[in-house]
């Protein structure tokens, strides 16, 4: 295959052999040395088949741009600016597409060019879903705890709420977040803040169940929570909208916040995405419960005489006890549909990812 | 017309589950929780106890019981029966009375208040005017006198409440004729005592608390006697021939005075200090009672000398030359006197006495005065419960073996009759024989009668005598030294003191067809014992189960293993100890199951579980569960659940002593305890002001207590591979784990030499990870398979093996079905994710369909953490009904939970007593008598009493 690339008006197109290309770093430096910029720090993008512009910054979404080479694949390099040092780490995609698209352009070509990551290509770790069904005041985020090690991450406490009936003000009890524990899954996502009264967890209204029992359900649910909040700051909710502000030190909200902001009436796009959410949650379900782990006697060890000598760590022997975390992801639906990687690579770059805390798509 | 057809179905599900389902909280087993009141109808035969919480429980013959509540959250202080009626007024602390009748409804009474009424004063009077301290319900049936604080005495005509103002006996009319020469103008005090004469009902006697006491005449509305006393004044007693009047008082006094004649101030005739020299506490109540020849019995409540035995609770009991100082364990509350005869009237035949833990009945016709055993009101509590087992439908053989061995053990109590015979016990005969065990902190197991309303004690069980413990068994309270002065003789079982806590029993498990038993307690203890009708020495040799396998870095910070001993011990006819297993560390035993077809009994901790073969007595298997890096337990085996409970139990201990230590030392420990009291105020304070917090993250495997060994199962099925089916021993764990082990068994001829084995078969971890409270194999037909030896005694079917089989793994947050002998996951029913509820307690249970008796389908009966009951179809694992039953604070009652086989269940309300309760719509226990007004004429009212007192001997 032959190759494209723009590098301050320069454009080259070169072959490379499919089965031959090393991982990342080595197609790194064949570029640099193409372009002749060895000490030149560069982003790598490419054009996926959807015309999406997606970044190589690793070995699988290197491999991914590579299968998608049909046959040719446009790469375009751009020089890291000092000035704007994460443009690509914080992931926002969009906002490197219009920079090339206009140089310098306009905000207001923005929004209806919007350009996002293609869901496939990431681990996603939190949604906001059903934001056409819900009152505009409310949020459904949903927390994917699979495979990863951090926690999720909040404490949640009793409280009072304040509700308006036709009677008038009303107090009730209520639950509310407390605590965001620093480098969990829910802080990270910025989706839910402390004094978020909790209205749902997994679609069952917690109205009227004790402390206790949400804590329960929220436990139970925990490898797929969806819970459904009042925002504490529904001011916040609002700017977000306007895709410019986030939330907390890390922007990754901000590329979800604008996702959704502008959608101000349901549109076709936020209807996919909860019907893609939908949809997803039930496979997801599924595999999620099924998800024990049974050794039957032909895995487990032969022990010839009774198990009295069967010495120490029986956790050591048998592999039970080993984290979940480390087995392959039950959710095909989040593997690159090519199938040409093993499912270990793919989970591990997730890994990754995920430890980048950088890279959250939708 | 899908649709359609499916609501038909649908419906007809509802109606079939009606037919099976039904809540109903039956009865209460046991003794009220803090009774606070006592009264008795000479007539109708009942007692009623009233408690602080505002419940009024009335019991005649056994089965004859009714209950009722105050709406009021007021102690009852006082009962009185108005006689010859079936009414009873109670007064409660916030100073109403209430009147509750027994009203005949389809041939049943029922309790019902009918009626409240509160004394209302003139305006502006302080409330000590009508602050009821006395009341005389009098013999006429239609008055009630109300004495008060301020002194007054109101009268009110009853069952109606209204006051007869005209007739109202003001301390101003009395005190106008006090005698000049008693104490001059100083106040009479309120009303201690109201009494009516018992050959002349128009007078009644006001005993004022300063000691003064006023014959008064109702009709004429004057004084006709006073009797000058004049130390404060505890109780009165008129004699029944009218002459005399009794004055007990608070300096350990009392005296006798001659009323007869027309004498206006009658004369001391004869004044005592029974327990003299020293100063003495109070008399609080005096009762003289004359029989036909010879001297009067004299009961008297208290009285002791204040410095040496001001702590004990006695009841002295003197006739003629014997005198007795009945010492209970507990507060006296009241107590009164059961006559014979057809009008009541006759020789005393037994004293009742309402103590603050039990009710104790002490036959006055047997000579000693021996203690009559109560049919009910049993105190469940005479060392805390620490576990319940419950066996249905025991075989004939088996409950007549149990019921011999514990009437051995009841030699001491009278051959008599429960005096106590009023009602009709119209219950139906319990349809079977059912068992319930409670395990105690003393290591003992006490076998009930379950069977219907009475719970009756069978048979006491002591483990502690395999041990060496710090008590000397030959340390009997019973004997008082020879000429000892107070004559004090213990009586009761209350005794709340354990010797050893070790010694406390966790789990039971009885095999009815077999009659072995086995039990395992807070010190890894685990005894296999059988019947024996014969006494029996022999040396309990035991067997220890290393649980940590090696496993390395692990020191037991906990109680030391009991010792056993060496010597051979007597065990008296009943379970005799034969096999001991002891787990090391001796963690509380926390699983246990008994397989008597295989003779194996299966045991877990919270390090690991293990398998003993009682024929051959040897470990067949020991598995640790422990995860190495489980930092809690490697530091301490103590969990911290454990460890709340403990000092949970550590404070009540603490109250009990307080308690004690209260009566004890009155006055100097006052101040303390406030002291201690407002600590605690001051910290539950503060506890209220942090905020509580929940953590959300899913289980992990390296929380604390993960291999904690929940629950234990024995099986015969396809464990692995489906064409042989062979026994099998699961075990699930705290970490939502479950361990399969194929056991091989040797032919029946080669069980005594051959080794047992058990290998590995299955491992599964549940995903959620919650604790695995339950595994159940079902059979092809998708029925529960029977218990071991069930088949072989014709009672049950047996089990399907021609379709496959299907495990059934209950965590706190699912239920789950598995296939066999291949695991794989069938269906399930959420539970935590759905309604934020946990599995706390599960049992197997078959319900009967009220519509034919061929009709009845197997469930799971479950209660959750927030004291909700369901029950769960089997095997479709669906849920069909959910009721609330118990109140979510109440964690000592969910815990206490037990099953029945057949829908029904008990639950600890309160130390005390078992709440009985059924899911059941066909099997309910409930009591079902009749009380009416006795007749007047004695030829019906004792050929009635006496059937019933038959009815106190138990099949």
């Amino acid at each position: 295959p032959t190759l494209h690339r723009v590098f301050e008006a320069e454009y080259r197109r070169f072959a490379l052999k499919k089965s031959g290309t090393g991982g990342f770093q080595e197609f790194y430096r064949l570029l640099q040395t193409v372009h002749r910029i060895p000490s030149v720090e560069v982003l790598l993008g490419y054009a996926d088949i959807y015309g999406d512009l997606l970044p190589i910054n690793n070995d699988d979404n290197f491999y991914k741009a590579l299968s998608s080479a049909n046959p040719l694949l446009r790469i375009i390099i751009q020089k890291r600016d000092v000035d704007e040092p994460v443009v690509f780490a914080t992931n926002s995609l969009q906002r490197r597409k219009k920079g090339l698209a206009g140089l310098r352009p306009a905000q207001q070509k923005t929004k209806p060019g919007l350009m996002i990551g293609h869901p496939q290509d990431f681990r996603q770790i939190s949604s906001i879903i059903d934001v056409d069904i819900l009152p505009e005041t409310h949020r459904r985020v949903r927390l994917h705890k699979h495979g990863t090690h951090k926690p999720l991450g909040f404490y949640i406490r009793d409280g009072v709420s304040v509700r308006v009936t036709p009677q008038g003000v009303e107090k009730v009890p209520g639950v509310f977040i407390s605590r965001l524990v620093r480098g969990g899954l829910a802080e990270s996502t910025g989706l839910l803040g402390v004094n978020d009264e909790i209205l749902e967890v997994n679609g069952i209204d917690v109205d009227s169940k004790s402390l206790d029992q949400v804590t329960d359900m929220m436990v139970a649910n925990s490898h797929n929570l969806i819970v459904t909040v009042k925002p504490a700051n529904q001011r916040n909710n609002v700017v977000l909208r306007g895709s410019k502000v986030s939330v907390g030190g890390n922007s990754s909200s901000g590329s979800i916040g604008s996702t959704i902001s502008h959608d101000l009436a349901p549109s076709p796009a936020s209807q996919s995405v909860s019907h893609y959410s939908n949809s997803n949650s039930v496979a997801e379900g599924d595999s999620d419960e099924d998800g024990d782990l049974i050794i039957e006697s032909d895995i487990l060890p032969y022990l010839p005489h009774h198990c009295v000598s069967n010495g120490n760590g029986s956790h050591r022997e048998f592999p039970l006890s080993s984290s979940l975390g480390q087995r392959p992801l039950p959710q095909s639906i989040f593997l690159p549909s090519s199938g040409s990687l093993s499912d270990s690579k793919t989970s591990s770059s997730q890994e990754s990812m995920r430890e980048d805390g950088n890279i959250i798509t939708m | 017309m899908k649709r359609f057809r499916r609501h038909g179905q649908e419906s007809q599900r509802e109606r079939i589950k009606q037919e099976l389902y039904g809540f109903n909280k039956t009865v209460e087993h046991g003794f009220p929780h803090q009774p606070s009141a006592l009264g008795f109808s000479p007539s109708l035969q009942l007692l009623a106890i009233g408690t602080r919480s505002g419940a009024i429980k009335l019991y005649g013959g056994p089965g004859v019981e009714f209950m009722g509540l105050h709406d009021e959250n007021a102690a009852v202080t006082q009962v009185h029966f108005l006689p010859h009626q079936v009414e009873l007024v109670t007064l409660l602390d916030d100073n109403s009375l209430h009147m509750w009748t027994l009203r005949a409804h389809h041939g049943v009474s029922e309790l019902l208040e009918i009626g409240r009424f509160t004394l209302t004063g003139p305006p502006g009077a302080p409330p000590s005017v009508t602050r009821v301290t006395a009341v005389l319900a009098h013999s006429s049936g239609d008055l009630l006198l109300l004495g008060t604080e301020g002194g007054h005495v109101f009268i009110v005509k009853v069952p109606g409440f209204r006051e007869l103002e005209e007739r109202n006996i003001s301390l101003e009319k009395v005190t106008n004729g006090v005698p000049e020469d008693y104490g001059g103008r100083r106040s009479l005090e309120h009303v201690e005592s109201l009494q009516e004469n018992p050959v002349n009902p128009r007078q009644v006697l006001i005993g004022y608390g300063r000691g003064l006491m006023v014959i008064w005449d109702l009709d004429s509305q004057s004084a006709v006697t006073h009797i000058p006393a004049t130390q404060q004044l505890e109780s009165v007693w008129w004699t029944e021939d009218g002459g005399h009047v009794l004055s007990s008082h608070s300096d350990g006094s009392y005296c006798r005075w001659k009323v007869a004649g027309d004498d206006p101030q009658s004369e001391q005739e004869k004044s005592e200090v029974p327990y003299g020299h020293f100063p003495c506490k109070a008399i609080s109540k005096i009762i003289q009672l004359p029989t036909e020849q010879g001297p009067p019995f004299l009961f008297l409540s208290g009285g002791m000398p204040r410095a040496s035995y001001g702590d004990r609770h006695c009841i002295s009991v003197i006739h003629s030359k014997t005198h007795v100082a009945l010492d209970f364990t507990s507060r006296i509350i009241d107590f009164f006197v059961i006559r014979d005869g057809p009008y009541h009237t006759g020789e005393p035949s037994a004293l009742v006495v309402l103590v603050e833990e039990e009710l104790v009945v002490i036959d006055l016709q047997t000579e000693g005065w021996p203690v009559i055993q109560t049919p009910y009101l049993v105190p469940l509590h005479c060392s805390a419960i620490t576990c319940s087992h419950h066996v249905s439908a025991i075989p004939l053989k088996l409950w007549e073996r149990v019921l011999s061995a514990g009437a051995l053990q009841n030699t001491h109590y009278s051959k008599k009759p429960w005096p106590m015979t009023g009602g009709q016990n119209l219950a139906p005969d319990p349809p079977q024989r059912d068992l319930l065990l409670t395990g105690h902190e003393d290591g003992t197991v006490r076998f009930w009668d379950a069977s219907g309303v009475c719970l009756y004690p069978m048979y006491k069980l002591s483990t502690a005598g395999v041990f060496l413990t710090d008590s000397d068994p030959n340390d009997n309270l019973n004997q008082g030294t020879e000429g000892e002065w107070p004559p004090f003789r213990k009586v009761g079982c209350f005794d709340p003191y354990s010797d050893d806590p070790r010694l406390g029993i966790q789990k039971i498990h009885l095999c009815k067809y077999s009659g072995y038993l086995t039990v395992a307690g807070t010190a890894g203890q685990i005894l296999v014992l059988e019947l024996n009708d014969e006494a029996a020495e022999q040396t309990v040799e035991a067997t220890v189960a290393d649980l940590l396998q090696g496993q390395e870095g692990f020191r037991w910070k906990g109680h030391t293993r009991l010792e056993v001993r060496e010597e051979p011990v007597t065990f008296p006819p009943g379970f005799q100890p034969f096999a001991l297993v002891q787990c090391q560390p001796p963690a509380v035993v926390t699983a246990l199951t008994l397989h008597s077809e295989w003779k194996l009994v299966t045991f877990g901790t919270s390090h690991g579980f293990g398998l003993y073969d009682y024929q051959q007595k040897n470990n067949v298997l020991v598995r640790c569960t422990l995860n190495p890096s489980d930092q809690l337990a490697m530091e301490g085996p103590l969990s911290r659940v454990k460890s709340i409970k403990k000092s949970l139990r550590q404070s009540f201990r603490r109250i009990r002593r307080s308690r004690v230590s209260l009566r004890k030392h009155h006055v100097n420990n006052a101040a303390k305890l406030q002291q201690a009291n407002a600590r605690l105020e001051a910290e539950l304070a503060e506890m209220e002001l942090a905020p509580v917090q929940r953590k959300i993250e899913p289980r992990s495997p390296d929380d604390s207590f993960t291999g904690l060994v929940r629950t234990l199962y024995f099986a015969d099925t396809f464990i692995s591979d489906s064409s042989h089916n062979t026994p099998s021993l699961w075990a699930g764990t705290n970490g939502g784990s479950v361990f399969a082990y194929q056991l091989r068994l040797p032919p029946v001829e080669r069980r005594g030499e051959d080794p047992v084995t058990a290998h590995p078969a299955k491992e599964i971890q549940l995903m959620h990870r919650a604790p695995v409270v339950g595994i159940l194999v079902l059979d092809g037909h998708g029925s529960p398979l029977p218990e071991p030896l069930e088949v072989a005694h014709d009672l049950a079917r047996s089990p399907d093996m021609q379709g496959s089989h299907s495990l059934l793994v209950i965590s706190e947050e699912q239920f789950k079905v598995f296939t066999l002998p291949k695991v794989s996951a069938k269906m399930k029913l959420k539970l935590t994710a759905i309604d934020g509820s946990r599995v706390r307690r599960v049992g197997v249970a078959w319900f009967g369909s009220t519509r034919t008796d061929d009709y009845g389908e197997s469930g799971l009966t479950v209660l959750t953490n927030q004291g909700d009951l369901h029950v769960v179809s089997l095997p479709g694992v669906k849920l069909q009904v959910q009721y609330p039953c118990i109140r979510r604070e109440d964690v000592s009652g969910i815990a206490s939970c037990v099953f029945t086989k057949h829908g029904q269940g008990f639950y600890l309300i309160s130390p005390s007593e078992f709440e009985r309760f059924s899911l059941s719509a066909r099997c309910v226990v409930e009591p079902r008598s009749l009380v009416e007004v006795s007749s007047e004429t004695p030829s019906t009212t004792l050929p009635r009493a006496l059937p019933d007192g038959a009815s106190v001997e138990r099949r």
